[in-house]
């Protein structure tokens, strides 16, 4: 199976895309994951479930929440090319911010499932063995909640490249910017003829979600022979 | 004297009273499960904060109600050896044992690897994982974690109860040489009455919830 360069840019710009979503996301994502799991607080349920909203909520919302804070009058957007000068509208950066936000419940769930695994009792212990709460916690208790971070990222990348509805509301379908995997194969269902694009690019698509998902299963699996994913 | 202790916590419905003054070696804290035996060890290591009282190991105040003293659990410098063993899953033998070690200033270290896999016998373990070892190994090697934790004191809470009769002998025998030759302050919890006998030069008692 040969891609085209077209195709290949598409391939390309999706990995990067999905990376950098990835990426970015893994400190807010891990910290929200060991927050739901360790910590009690007054507005804890309603955190989760902000967390979880992008899993339900109709992804075309999502897009047109991210327009409104990000697109041209949003101050968020607004404050970002300020301060950070990071600029989103029509760009890669907001495919990339969309399927972040889109990764962040199925990342915040794999890793939260993974801390709470882990039993305080051991922390207690390293404790007692004079570790402090910052060396209980790199010592102790992210190398064993880390198949499940590892998981979380996979999954998340995963989730990640097949992202489609917030992406091409929020930053539109424009070749080598913005047109990623899904939106490449939407595009070419449009237009006639296109079929072998989208057989090429749909067996692509497969085989990427698929790798995603086993790897994510062997990472929580390996260790222990117990816990899983799917 | 090696252990006053003078506490009241409330936890539950349960309410944990125990005043007790310790010459030397090793004491026992007895009682029937439930009494709050193992919260006594937790509040002593500081894992748990009593509502009032005293807690004075070796001439050393480790908390004060009254005076607002509190030592963090990573100043008090507890070799405690739990119920359930507690090995890091994630870390073979030799860096469960050397975890408190490399922690621990080096003027307070008074035991190094070597000695301590000899006295345990358990030299030839260090590279293994917990979870390959039987119940007896991972019990010495628990202890001997403690150990080399450079600590002040011992805290043990029932580390027979998860063994066989045989590994049980061999354990209590360990615990008798680590009472006669180290002559660390020990507090050491148990429900039966046997075992206490034979090893603890005095006994408190704490009552059924």
């Amino acid at each position: 199976m040969i891609l085209t360069a077209d195709e290949l840019a598409v391939v390309g710009l999706s990995l990067k895309v999905s990376a950098v979503a990835i990426g970015a996301t893994l400190p807010v994502a891990f910290a929200l994951a060991w927050v739901l799991a360790r910590r009690v607080f007054p507005g804890r349920v309603l955190l989760d479930a902000l967390v979880h909203l992008p899993l339900v909520l109709p992804p075309v919302v999502t897009g047109w929440l991210l327009l409104l804070a990000f697109g041209a009058n949003g101050s968020v957007g607004r404050w970002a090319a300020d301060w950070l000068g990071l600029h989103f509208m029509f760009r890669w950066t907001g495919a990339a911010l969309a399927s972040a936000v889109m990764a962040l419940p199925l990342m915040v769930r794999a890793m939260r499932l993974s801390i709470e695994a882990v039993d305080p009792r051991l922390e207690q212990a390293a404790m007692t063995l004079g570790a402090s709460r910052l060396r209980t916690f790199t010592a102790i208790t992210l190398p064993l909640a880390m198949p499940g971070v590892l998981a979380g990222m996979v999954l998340g990348f995963a989730r990640s490249l097949g992202e489609f509805g917030a992406t091409i509301t929020f930053v539109s379908n424009i070749p080598g910017e913005t047109r990623t995997l899904p939106l490449a194969i939407y595009g070419a269902l449009q237009v006639p003829g296109g079929e072998a694009q989208v057989t090429r690019l749909g067996v692509i698509a497969v085989a990427l979600s698929l790798a995603a998902l086993l790897a994510s299963e062997w990472l929580v699996r390996g260790r222990e022979g117990r816990g899983h994913v799917l | 004297m090696s252990f006053e202790i003078t506490i009241e916590r409330r936890l539950g419905a349960a309410d944990i009273r125990l005043d007790l003054a310790a010459s030397s070696g090793l004491t026992a804290l007895l009682g029937p499960s439930g009494a709050g035996k193992t919260s006594v060890l937790n509040m002593v290591a500081g894992l748990l904060r009593p509502d009032r009282g005293r807690i004075v190991v070796g001439g050393e105040v480790l908390f004060d109600s009254a005076a607002g003293i509190d030592l963090p659990v990573q100043q008090r410098r507890a070799g405690y050896v739990f119920q359930d063993g507690r090995l890091f899953p994630h870390l073979r033998v030799r860096d469960n044992l050397l975890f408190g070690w490399e922690l621990a200033s080096p003027a307070d270290r008074w035991l190094d690897l070597d000695q301590v896999a000899a006295l345990l016998g358990i030299a030839h373990l260090l590279d293994r994982w917990p979870r390959t070892l039987s119940g007896g190994e991972a019990q010495r090697v628990a202890i001997g974690r403690a150990l080399l934790g450079a600590p002040r004191f011992l805290l043990m809470d029932e580390p027979l109860s998860s063994l066989d009769a045989p590994r049980r002998a061999e354990i209590m025998a360990l615990i008798e040489r680590l009472r006669d030759e180290l002559g660390l302050p020990i507090l050491y919890v148990s429900h039966d009455r046997g075992e206490v006998d034979r090893l603890a030069a005095q006994v408190a008692v704490l009552g059924a919830p």
